[in-house]
């Protein structure tokens, strides 16, 4: 294992790239404990201050410090996407698996329930839970609920290997050794499908990050507790950009386009990492 | 033709399934929480002030009506499909008493206009890069272009057009701020409308174009990049074929096939990116529609535009499967 991560940083520049800007973002995340103030106090520093050596990042209109409640924002959008991405990805993994082993009438049954969450616009559906569930709509209550809608895509890709699986050899020999299909599916296909599911992980903590910064710009979430979308929706509210406090803005912004970015290169190289063609391509690359 | 008929009716199958699951979806959430949408909605009507007792009352009546509060729960849940069925839902309670469906009406143009603009656009422009890049492998222009879709592509819809309004609106002030067409102009067909439609829908298409892109082009790479090595083309090539023309006919028509398939599939994503930027750019479609139903508390609007967002989504990713078989003739051969 390490030394796979020791290969994948010394030959692929998309990981290694990837890797040091997700670093840098979960760096900023771990300062959040060193916190000198809680990030939910407002007015603990003069307003409107742009960056100097004293507040590296400025302070917001709200008289904060822009680079601890930063600190504080990431660690929550991350944590956010991670939860989200962790039983998402726990749906998917049971539904693709099971489909794919089983195939005939449950493969299309759970399919078309798939096919349907695919095409299913979520985000007013998102929006309408946020409408009838006001205040409740807890930062959890919405990590629940769009794990239970996000799972679709990737459950499609992994029943397409755990087809193909199942017509291997070594699945007829454990059918015929008497391994009940939760055996078959956890022991034998499960470690298969795990590569891809690193990276779909990847694909589906952007996502989830992605709709968490939409919701709560507009407002559509608990507003109190700082996250990306929430420092950006109260310096909107503040009118930050025609006040000239750019820097309110600026840095969350740049920062979580270089988490986005950062995951999304760490998927595509763990992807090629799986696909072994693109593999031998670069080899050959490398050696010409 | 038999197989083509089995084709449609499945697809037409999915089609209500999604439909039935989404309405169920919505039915579910406006049914299973704590709060009294009857109530609320009324005190958020009255709290815009002109608001006469018989008014209230009518409102009480048709809003318990529309909720599906009268009755027991399966009664609930039938009259809700019958108001689905004739798409009425009911008056508007922040715009009392224009109805629902007139509102959405009015939003729904300026959303197909975009969504159809901007799908084109970064459809036909991703293919057509990604194709390239994916048979040019050496270009150096094309696998730049890749770099930028790919650092493009991750980032969500909300950021990249908030980028862009902040550049092209405050930064370098070249672009209207938002709206969907100059103040002063009355709505009709003549040049200087068009012209003002055409310079406010430019940002939100481009940052629904931008972000659309990578995905297409790297479909498209990927897909390119695996039927070159096919024995068709080496026998194409090798008789002497020109290399614009194994491209685009031998290729990328083969291509093309399971990317209409992306598009049938990732339309919800781009309908949800396109509602998100109509917000950040002030756009007349449905999407700056939901957000005001939301701050002005109205329920009647937030469930009327989810339902026929459901209902429009699934009937357009219709329309893209019953296409498909004229793209794959393999679907009328059987």
């Amino acid at each position: 294992m390490l030394s796979i991560l020791r290969d994948l940083l010394r030959y692929n520049r998309e990981f290694a790239a990837g890797a040091v800007l997700l670093a840098i973002v979960v760096a900023l995340a771990a300062m959040s404990a060193f916190a000198p103030m809680p990030p939910e106090d407002v007015y603990v520093v003069p307003p409107d201050v742009p960056p100097s050596w004293a507040y590296p990042m400025g302070t917001t209109s709200r008289g904060q410090d822009v680079f601890w409640q930063l600190a504080f924002a990431i660690r929550n959008t991350l944590l956010f996407g991670f939860i989200v991405a962790i039983l998402s990805r726990i749906l998917s993994l049971v539904i693709g698996l099971v489909s794919g082993y089983l195939g005939g009438i449950v493969d299309r049954v759970l399919m078309s329930i798939n096919d349907t969450f695919i095409v299913m616009p979520l985000f007013p559906i998102l929006v309408m839970f946020y409408f009838v569930m006001k205040d409740r709509m807890s930062w959890a209550a919405l990590a629940l609920v769009m794990a239970g809608l996000g799972w679709a895509y990737d459950a499609r890709l992994i029943r397409s290997i755990a087809m193909s699986l199942r017509t291997r050899q070594f699945t007829e020999q454990s059918v015929f050794s008497g391994m009940s299909t939760s055996q078959i599916v956890t022991q034998d296909h499960l470690p298969y499908v795990m590569p891809i599911v690193f990276s779909t992980t990847m694909n589906n903590i952007n996502w989830s990050i992605g709709l968490e910064v939409t919701l709560s710009v507009l407002g559509f979430t608990n507003i109190n507790t700082p996250t990306i979308g929430v420092m950006i929706y109260w310096a909107n509210q503040h009118t930050a950009m025609t006040a000239g406090v750019w820097w309110w803005i600026f840095f969350p912004v740049a920062l979580v386009i270089m988490t986005f970015i950062g995951l999304f290169l760490l998927a595509v190289s763990m992807n090629e990492y799986i696909d072994p063609r693109s593999r031998l391509s670069r080899m050959r690359g490398t050696r010409t | 033709m038999q197989s083509i008929n089995v084709y449609i009716v499945k697809r037409l199958g999915q089609f209500f399934l999604v439909v039935f699951i989404g309405i169920n979806i919505v039915f579910f959430v406006t049914h299973a929480t704590p709060i009294d949408p009857v109530e609320y909605s009324i005190a958020a009507a009255a709290s815009f002030g002109s608001t006469s007792p018989e008014a209230i009352n009518m409102l009480r009546e048709s809003l318990t009506e529309l909720y599906g509060l009268q009755g027991g729960i399966w009664d609930q849940y039938l009259t809700f499909w019958k108001r689905i069925a004739v798409a009425d839902f009911g008056p508007s309670v922040s715009a009392f008493p224009t109805p629902v469906s007139t509102l959405i009406g009015r939003a729904v143009p300026w959303t197909i206009g975009l969504l159809l603009t901007a799908i084109v656009i970064s459809w036909v422009l991703g293919n057509l890069l990604g194709g390239l890049a994916g048979y040019y492998r050496e270009s150096r222009i094309l696998k730049a272009a890749g770099v930028i879709a790919m650092g493009l592509h991750p980032i969500p819809y909300y950021i990249v057009a908030f980028v862009l309004l902040i550049v092209f609106g405050y930064l370098w002030p070249v672009m209207p701020l938002g709206g969907g067409y100059q103040r002063n102009l009355a709505p009709g067909f003549n040049l200087a409308f068009v012209a003002s439609v055409a310079k406010h829908s430019f940002l939100p298409a481009l940052s629904l174009v931008l972000v659309g892109l990578g995905s297409w082009f790297m479909g498209m790479r990927a897909l390119v990049s695996n039927i070159v090595t096919e024995d068709y083309v080496t026998y194409a090539e090798l008789a002497g074929v020109e290399r614009n023309r194994i491209l685009t006919s031998y290729v990328m028509r083969n291509a093309l096939v399971p990317q209409i398939t992306g598009l049938a599939m990732s339309l919800g994503a781009i309908f949800n990116g396109a509602i998100i930027t109509e917000q950040v750019f002030g756009y007349p479609g449905v999407g700056t529609l939901l957000v005001s139903a939301v701050h002005a508390g109205d329920y009647s609007l937030v469930l009327g535009i989810t339902t026929i967002s459901i209902i429009g989504v699934s009937a357009a990713v219709l329309i893209i499967d019953l296409l498909y078989p004229l793209l794959d003739p393999r679907m009328k051969a059987g």
